[in-house]
């Protein structure tokens, strides 16, 4: 049967996408923030996941307002990668995982969650700036794995609420777990922390916030889901709801999780930049 | 039921939810935008802004945000910020350029100000 050996985060901001493209990994504004991933690097080598489930939110790419799926699972054999309108290189394709996507999409309706099969999704740097991180090199890495994206709307309110993205993680954990494959499963919670983008409020970063939230993911996920929406863009700034994402990577790791590395970062572009790395405790 | 739930149209300083109301009013603006993921669609802006922004059928209030480039206009007017982005770059300006105008600093204060919240 696949496990879920354990789950990843981290921002996925499009400036890191070009920080790689030119390698300035060792800059003193980079350094700090790339110091957060060999650790990472080193756990990856030694259980070697087959398949990275990629959760994320597309920033207008894949998906526009004339149909704004709530949530999104790539159901294709191939994701590309395609230009976003502003500069980061476009990257080769990614090799999904069509099998276990269309069990994941049946298990989950069955388990009552209304989600929308994409046969096909162009993924953009909420995807791809993660498999970077975690993969570098990405196709030329000896063990980079097949990849499935997930995508939650945080475009437009109504988004979902941190209880319904704890719910979303706990329904894929099934889905994935009654997979008949021996295969080995990471779930990549992807975007945050906290940030701001629009408005008056533009560059509004709430440390305090973060760091309460990376504590609370580990030890009692089920305590943040009593946050509002409302009170969510308060707090981590009206694109620091991409931390739905993290909810939804944490409800597919069980109960239980080993804490094995984290790093925090400010800033990084408008960004708080959070990084982590859950193991999951049979 | 929390009651927190009930007014999540309640202000947040600075901040404007993009829900319904402001998706209403910003559809041809956003859908304008939406294109410019392509290559082809940038150059024709460029080209030919106002023949463009009448292709998608833009008011007079997205439009003038859009000619004056000035992106607190444009939120006002229904856009949306990841797809007002894709305008920005356009004309290669980045979140920090934005975050710069929306809080009328010049870009090396705004970017000292991200850096103080890490203190």
């Amino acid at each position: 049967m696949a496990k879920i050996i354990g789950g990843l985060t981290t921002s996925h901001i499009p400036a890191v996408g070009n920080a790689i493209a030119r390698e300035q990994q060792n800059d003193p504004y980079w350094k700090p923030f790339f110091d957060g991933y060999p650790p990472i690097h080193a756990w990856l080598d030694k259980h070697k996941p087959d398949v990275a489930i990629n959760i994320y939110n597309d920033h207008g790419l894949a998906l526009f307002l004339d149909q704004m799926p709530t949530f999104a699972i790539g159901a294709a054999h191939e994701y590309i990668n395609e230009d976003e309108g502003w500069g980061i290189p476009v990257l080769p394709p990614f090799k999904g995982d069509a099998p276990l996507s269309w069990h994941i999409i049946e298990s989950m309706v069955d388990d009552e969650f209304d989600i929308t099969s994409c046969q096909e999704m162009p993924v953009d740097h909420g995807f791809t700036v993660p498999m970077q991180l975690f993969w570098p090199g990405l196709g030329k890495h000896p063990n980079f794995p097949r990849a499935i994206p997930i995508s939650a709307n945080t475009v437009q309110h109504p988004i979902p609420t941190l209880k319904r993205a704890l719910d979303f993680g706990k329904a894929l954990g099934r889905a994935i777990r009654s997979y008949p494959d021996d295969i080995k499963v990471v779930i990549l919670g992807t975007g945050g922390m906290s940030h701001q983008l629009d408005g008056e409020r533009a560059g509004f970063i709430n440390k305090e916030f973060d760091l309460m939230c990376m504590e609370k993911i580990v030890t009692d996920p089920e305590s943040l889901t009593k946050i509002s929406r409302r009170e969510l863009v308060r707090q981590a700034g009206a694109q620091g709801t991409e931390f739905l994402m993290w909810m939804m990577m944490r409800g597919a790791l069980g109960d239980k999780v080993n804490p094995i590395h984290q790093n925090y970062h400010i800033p990084i572009s408008n960004t708080g930049a959070g990084t982590m790395m859950l193991e999951c405790i049979d | 039921m929390n009651l927190d739930e009930f007014d999540h149209h309640t202000p947040i300083e600075g901040t404007t939810f993009f829900d319904g109301k402001m998706a209403m009013i910003g559809y041809p603006l956003n859908k304008m935008c939406f294109s410019f993921n392509k290559a082809a669609a940038r150059e024709a802006y460029l080209a030919d802004p106002e023949g463009y922004m009448e292709s998608f059928g833009l008011n007079e209030a997205h439009k003038a945000a859009c000619r004056n480039k000035n992106v607190l206009e444009m939120i006002a007017a229904g856009g949306n910020i990841y797809y007002l982005a894709k305008f920005a770059g356009i004309f290669k300006l980045n979140m920090q350029d934005i975050g710069a105008q929306q809080t009328g600093v010049t870009v090396e204060e705004f970017k000292e100000k991200l850096c103080r919240h890490g203190d």
